[in-house]
């Protein structure tokens, strides 16, 4: 079976979509998938780096499509995990150096060797997102519980509607779930009140993401980070398991629940 | 972020709640790309088209944009006056 074109993308920057992107692709190829990673965001690329493969880069995306480099050479493998490959964006070039038409190209020529081509939209709704979503058989829309990410999300899932691309599947990333108990946060159910699209996870807020970044080891490949569990349920939805959403609670024991308990009663 | 005594006497709303009303709100009008004016003048001329047809109560008239899941619908609700003679009376 061809691979499937899976984008991530946001509207607003900084919500996560590259961590989400890394931490996914991982996920997917732990699980024994072929996975390879696109960095769609050229001139400003990240992925290479949260996913710890920096060091590696020798040809680029925009080198295959200007012919400089064939699909191979550009293609990055992750030692700690054969099944996954990335091909990194260009730094030195700007969003129109690729066109929609190349991605779909460039992603038709992967799609035989792979089960899974992510790809990694930047911010905005301009040239990069319009590559970005191209070639994408299926669009996960990356937000925060936070106005403006959601209203930023609101406006791509319009867009990518009137692509064809829709519905969007949504990822609500870094969910405080004390702030949301506490009414200081949108819920999960107020996200989706308002996006109306289907759920495909919600990640908790962690400070192991940033270690994870800083390690250039996504927190997926950690059996025992909270965030890297959600992404991992993600890419069990993604393969069509019906994986119960994880409760966001706190790891916090018995004792300390009673504890509250006891001093929200009294 | 309000103290907790003006939560416990109910003085202010909880932030995500203000946060949602807010983003339904200016949702609406990004969606459509309909300003609270544009809805006025459709208003106005709507009326004029119908009423060149039938009798309708003018005052009674009402457009709106409601949403549901994602789609948007503008609703307009215009009472009839009763024809003036001849016509059949709707039976109660």
């Amino acid at each position: 079976m061809p691979g499937k074109v899976v984008t991530l993308t946001s509207g607003k920057g900084g919500v996560g979509k590259t961590t989400a992107t890394a931490n996914i692709a991982v996920a997917l190829a732990a699980a024994g998938a072929k996975v390879v990673c696109l960095d769609g965001d050229i001139g400003l690329r990240n992925l290479d780096v949260v996913m710890g493969l920096e060091n590696r880069i020798v040809y680029d995306l925009v080198d295959v499509v200007e012919g400089r480099a064939r699909l191979k050479q550009a293609m990055i493998r992750d030692k700690r995990l054969p099944d996954l490959s990335l091909i990194p964006a260009a730094q030195t070039r700007d969003k129109a150096a690729v066109s929609p038409s190349d991605m779909i190209k460039v992603c038709n020529d992967l799609r035989p060797d792979f089960d899974w081509i992510l790809i990694d939209s930047p911010a905005g709704i301009e040239r990069g997102f319009r590559n970005a979503i191209a070639p994408a058989d299926k669009v996960l829309i990356v937000t925060n519980p936070e106005v403006s990410a959601v209203r930023d999300a609101d406006r791509v899932i319009g867009l990518i509607e009137a692509e064809e691309k829709g519905p969007g599947y949504l990822v609500l990333n870094r969910v405080k779930i004390e702030l949301v108990k506490r009414g200081d946060m949108l819920s999960t159910e107020d996200v989706l009140d308002i996006l109306a699209i289907p759920l495909l996870g919600v990640i908790p807020e962690d400070e192991g993401i940033l270690v994870s970044t800083n390690r250039g080891a996504p927190a997926a490949m950690d059996d025992k980070n909270r965030a890297g569990q959600a992404f991992r349920n993600i890419a069990r939805r993604l393969r069509g398991e019906d994986v119960p959403f994880m409760p966001l609670e706190d790891n916090k024991n018995l004792l300390q629940k009673l504890a509250e308990r006891f001093i929200k009663a009294g | 972020m309000s103290s907790f005594f003006d939560r416990l006497f109910g003085r202010t709303p909880p932030s995500a709640q203000t946060a949602k009303e807010r983003l339904q709100l200016v949702l609406i009008h990004d969606r459509t790309d309909l300003s609270p004016a544009i809805l006025e003048t459709l208003k106005d001329e709507i009326i004029a088209v119908i009423s060149r047809h039938v009798d309708i109560d003018r005052e009674g008239v009402e457009i709106n944009l409601t949403q549901s899941q994602r789609e948007n619908r503008l609703v307009a609700n215009i009472p009839l006056l009763d024809a003036p003679s001849g016509g059949r009376k709707r039976r109660k």
